[in-house]
């Protein structure tokens, strides 16, 4: 794909003035980093407040008096016990068990979600849900909406003097309301390990509202690079590396976001794709496991990695690797034969014809600090 | 000491005698982004030109540097085990990267002076 074919979101032209680094990402031109670098940028977000442009993801508005009953058929969720204004975190299951796509569900009526889906995979996300819901059912990619995400334990601050509501919301839940004259719809999450928020809003608002926020002296803009290694920390799955087709939930260690319900004996047990095979490694077990991994040394061990036990044999493969400034080494995550998914584990990862020991540990890296 | 020249794989190197320091240059480092690992050769390692003797690992990605010319590695930058990000900080100064001394007199007439090198980065 050329630069000519990439697509922009509406804060292009701030991300040029901004000094951003610009690469191809899912078929959008993101900035993936601005003039003080990703290190300083993941440390500002730490710290304080750090803005992100995420509006390449996928806002899709499913509604209808059916909208529950037709999510509940294609995600292990309990719509029943989510209320109004709440969010979370699910997935689109395929049907040998896999995730077509990771998202984020939010009830905004009692037949009115908001689903915030990965860029790489909202066009079939689209197609999909289109396919799959009754035909009361309408299913919208918000393209008019940007998305901005302002992360970082001082993000209360700079959006609670703007909109003192927000100040009351918990985490994973959601408001709408006017920021700065501006109207918005909010959630306390993002993908950072930090308290913060993700914002929807008009694209043509977008601009201006972004200037507003960087004008608060904790606020700095910043890219996908520091994204990445800020999700890494917090031991986060990246769709197309921790998730895909072929990784099923239980590998991936997200067996809480089966609803209990949706569990053998449950009230509505199954009825998801892949229900036999997902419900079934519940109740069992699985070969392989999704890890952390600790190098004493800086020097990252990056994703398609081989992983090695001390025997020589091949037990796994590093799905996301990357330097991380918390612990001055390298970090990553992988998936690794079960009998080697326990925290002290170590294994040998072969970097360029080297071999380097790797410690598996518990995930996240860098503790939560969510509200 | 000499000028300083560059060649197309965005090394710079400076002769004193037959001496050659090598480093990377400030183009080079820019887009690499934050540099946070690098293997260097071993001190007394016989080079031979274009050969990948060093890897220099960002945040976004590794970079290997080719050796450019042909000689024995007299030192190696040891602080940058430590601190990397010298390189980012000062690519030309503390930033180096390896001496070399060359198995004859050098030559470095073909390699870009530094308007040519500012003309090569600027096609980009």
């Amino acid at each position: 794909m050329t630069a000519d074919e990439l697509l922009t979101t509406p804060l292009h032209d701030l991300h040029l003035e901004l000094g951003a680094k610009m690469v191809a990402f899912a078929g959008y031109e993101m900035p993936v980093q601005y003039a003080e670098g990703i290190i300083q940028e993941h440390q500002h977000t730490r710290q304080h407040s750090g803005l992100f442009d995420v509006s390449h993801m996928g806002q899709v508005e499913v509604k209808g008096a059916s909208a529950a009953s037709d999510l509940e058929r294609l995600l292990p969720i309990d719509l029943a016990m989510l209320p109004i204004n709440q969010q979370r975190y699910s997935l689109l299951t395929n049907d040998a068990g896999g995730v077509r796509d990771d998202l984020m569900v939010c009830r905004r009526s009692e037949t009115d979600f908001l689903l915030v889906v990965n860029a790489a995979c909202k066009e079939a996300d689209l197609h999909y849900l289109q396919q799959q819901v009754g035909r009361e059912t309408c299913v919208k990619l918000l393209a008019d909406r940007a998305l901005l995400a302002l992360q970082g334990p001082e993000s209360i601050d700079v959006l609670g003097s703007l909109a003192p509501e927000l100040k009351a919301l918990n985490f994973m839940q959601a408001a709408a309301c006017d920021i700065a004259g501006i109207h918005c719809f909010v959630t306390r999450s993002g993908y950072t390990g930090e308290d913060g928020f993700e914002i929807s809003l008009a694209a043509t608002d977008s601009l201006a509202f972004a200037r507003r926020l960087l004008g608060f002296e904790q606020v700095q803009m910043i890219g996908l690079g520091a994204r990445d290694s800020l999700r890494l920390e917090a031991g986060l799955c990246l769709y197309g590396h921790e998730l895909s087709e072929q990784i099923s939930p239980i590998e991936a260690g997200l067996d809480w976001v089966i609803a209990a319900s949706r569990r053998e004996g449950g009230a509505k047990a199954g009825s998801f794709p892949g229900d036999r095979q997902i419900l079934q490694q519940i109740a069992g077990t699985v070969s392989r496991k999704r890890v952390g991994l600790r190098s004493q040394e800086r020097a990252p061990i990056r994703a398609g990695t081989a992983l090695t036990a001390p025997t020589g044999e091949c037990v796994g493969t590093v799905t996301s690797g990357g330097y991380s400034p918390a612990a001055g080494a390298a970090i990553a995550m992988a998936y690794v034969a079960n009998e080697f998914a326990k925290p002290g584990a170590e294994l040998i990862a072969e970097v360029r014809g080297k071999q380097r020991s790797v410690q598996v540990v518990e995930l996240p890296f860098v503790a939560h600090r969510y509200i | 000491m000499s000028e300083r020249k560059y060649t197309d794989q965005h090394e710079w190197l400076q002769a004193e005698g037959d001496l050659i320091t090598v480093g990377i240059t400030d183009f080079a480092q820019s887009e690499l982004g934050d540099i946070v690992f690098v293997e260097l050769p071993e001190v007394g390692a016989q080079l031979s030109a274009g050969e990948e003797v060093i890897v220099i690992e960002s945040v976004k990605a590794a970079g290997e540097v080719g050796s450019p010319l042909n000689g024995v590695v007299e030192a190696v930058n040891e602080a940058l085990a430590d601190a990397p990000e010298t390189i980012n900080e000062d690519p030309l100064g503390a930033g180096w990267l390896i001496k070399v001394r060359t198995d004859e007199a050098p030559d470095l007439s073909g390699f870009m002076d530094e308007a040519a090198y500012h003309a090569f980065t600027e096609e980009g």
